[in-house]
């Protein structure tokens, strides 16, 4: 089995109006985690608690093998961490800030930054104050990708961005994954962007982890089945499916444990199935969050 | 890195992504891009080329592993099946693929082979007439 990067077990937080429930989240070695969940579910939350910028009251964190909070001076060496809170000086330029980062960190890659500087279009002698959006968030990630860290934890790093600098990055972060030694966790309200690159996939909602596994076995356990149902004929409540609409003759179910059986079983019943579709992690997500809320208030 | 500027990942194209990355494999065999017995990029370099993760990859070769494609070996890597005509079957895999989807709608629509014979024959001559543009549209 592969080294797990990170190690949350029975980690809960608990704000006035927000509690996270109960975390456990582990994320091996050599693999990109995508972290989607509605606004407020929680998962800056998270990756706060992960990179030691929040304490826990009850858990244990572990990243790279150290304990969190207590060793995050030594972990940090080998994390590169983004979000949007993050600035970068407004009367600097970039140029400056890599020369900054490299007095930091001994392990900055020069050659390496200056590509990232050339395929990201990013002006070197241009101050921070004078870029987009897009290029601060880029530059951001330019100064932690230099460094080659092993691990990277990145809140939300495509959001804000044109289809281009999102691409820019996407193909930046599997990049990385050349090297197997090295992981990513990230954030993200773009669930095409989670589906292309995640290796595994973590959903959170009002502060609970909904599901965590292997993405390839998350999308095929999900499947919508359209159907033709004749008069009279009332579809059997069958297990796996989580929802069933029907109007007239026409009915869609959707199945989040899908096994091969199960257009036969409507067959069975009566009905005719026309197709069986694969989902897209967009339409489970919002599915699986409609359907954990209803198994919640029921 | 150069990457594959071959392959682009279709948000239109409603199957999931490790079947697209199969076919477009297949196609490089097809085409005769990949050899017989050819040695492929291993499992992380596809993905990093196609931009794709690692997981989607490994499903991709093994589905192509048990489909008699490709033939992957502990520690030495992949490499295209050594299958004499492997690229024709290909081909011809995908010719039948699409005429079972159409036999399938025509059962459903309660059309007889023979009926069915007959509008693949009008297809036919549909398509000789067509300019060059609409050749391939699905």
């Amino acid at each position: 089995m592969s080294e797990l990067a990170i190690r949350m077990s029975e980690v809960s937080k608990k704000y006035p109006y927000f509690t996270l429930d109960n975390i456990h989240l582990d994320v091996p070695q050599g693999q990109i985690m995508g972290l989607i969940g509605p606004n407020g579910a929680g998962k800056s939350t998270t990756i706060r608690i992960l990179m030691g910028l929040v304490h826990p009251d009850r858990g244990e964190v572990r990243v790279l093998g150290q304990r969190m909070p207590q060793n995050q001076v030594a972990a940090k060496w080998d994390i590169g961490f983004a979000s949007e809170d993050m600035r970068l000086y407004d009367s600097m330029t970039v140029g400056w800030h890599m020369h900054f980062i490299q007095s930091i960190y001994s392990n900055w890659d020069a050659a390496y930054a200056g590509l990232l500087l050339k395929r990201f279009g990013l002006p070197a002698m241009q101050k921070v104050k004078g870029l987009s959006h897009g290029q601060r968030v880029k530059a951001a990630l330019l100064l932690i990708l230099a460094r080659r860290p092993k691990l990277l934890v990145l809140d939300e790093p495509t959001t804000g961005l044109d289809p281009v600098a999102r691409h820019e990055i996407l193909r930046e972060l599997t990049g990385v994954m050349a090297d197997e030694g090295r992981t990513i966790l990230f954030s993200s309200h773009h669930t095409q962007d989670v589906e292309q690159i995640s290796d595994q996939i973590t959903f959170i909602d009002r502060g609970r982890i909904i599901d965590s596994m292997d993405k390839e076995q998350y999308l095929d356990r999900w499947r919508r089945l359209r159907l033709e149902v004749p008069n009279g004929i009332e579809l059997p409540s069958l297990p796996g499916v989580i929802e069933v609409k029907r109007s007239g003759r026409l009915a869609v179910a959707i199945a989040n444990a899908f096994v091969a059986d199960l257009p036969n079983a409507y067959e069975t019943s009566g009905a005719r199935v026309h197709a069986v579709e694969s989902m897209t992690l967009e339409e489970i997500f919002v599915a699986n969050v409609e359907h954990s809320r209803e198994e919640v208030e029921a | 890195m150069t990457g594959d500027g071959a392959f682009a990942i279709s948000q239109s194209d409603k199957r999931p992504m490790y079947l697209q990355i199969m076919e477009h494999m297949k196609q490089r065999v097809a085409v005769g891009d990949w050899a017989e017995g050819q040695a492929i990029p291993s499992i992380r370099q596809m993905a990093v080329d196609l931009q794709v993760s690692v997981i989607t990859v490994k499903r991709a070769y093994l589905e192509l592993e048990r489909e008699g494609v490709i033939v992957t070996q502990q520690g030495k890597g992949s490499r295209v099946a050594s299958t004499p005509g492997l690229g024709g079957r290909l081909r011809e895999q995908e010719l039948e693929q699409h005429l079972e989807q159409a036999t399938r709608i025509a059962a459903m629509l309660g059309m007889r082979p023979k009926e069915l014979e007959h509008r693949l024959r009008e297809a036919g001559d549909r398509i000789a007439g067509e300019p060059v543009a609409e050749k391939g549209t699905i």
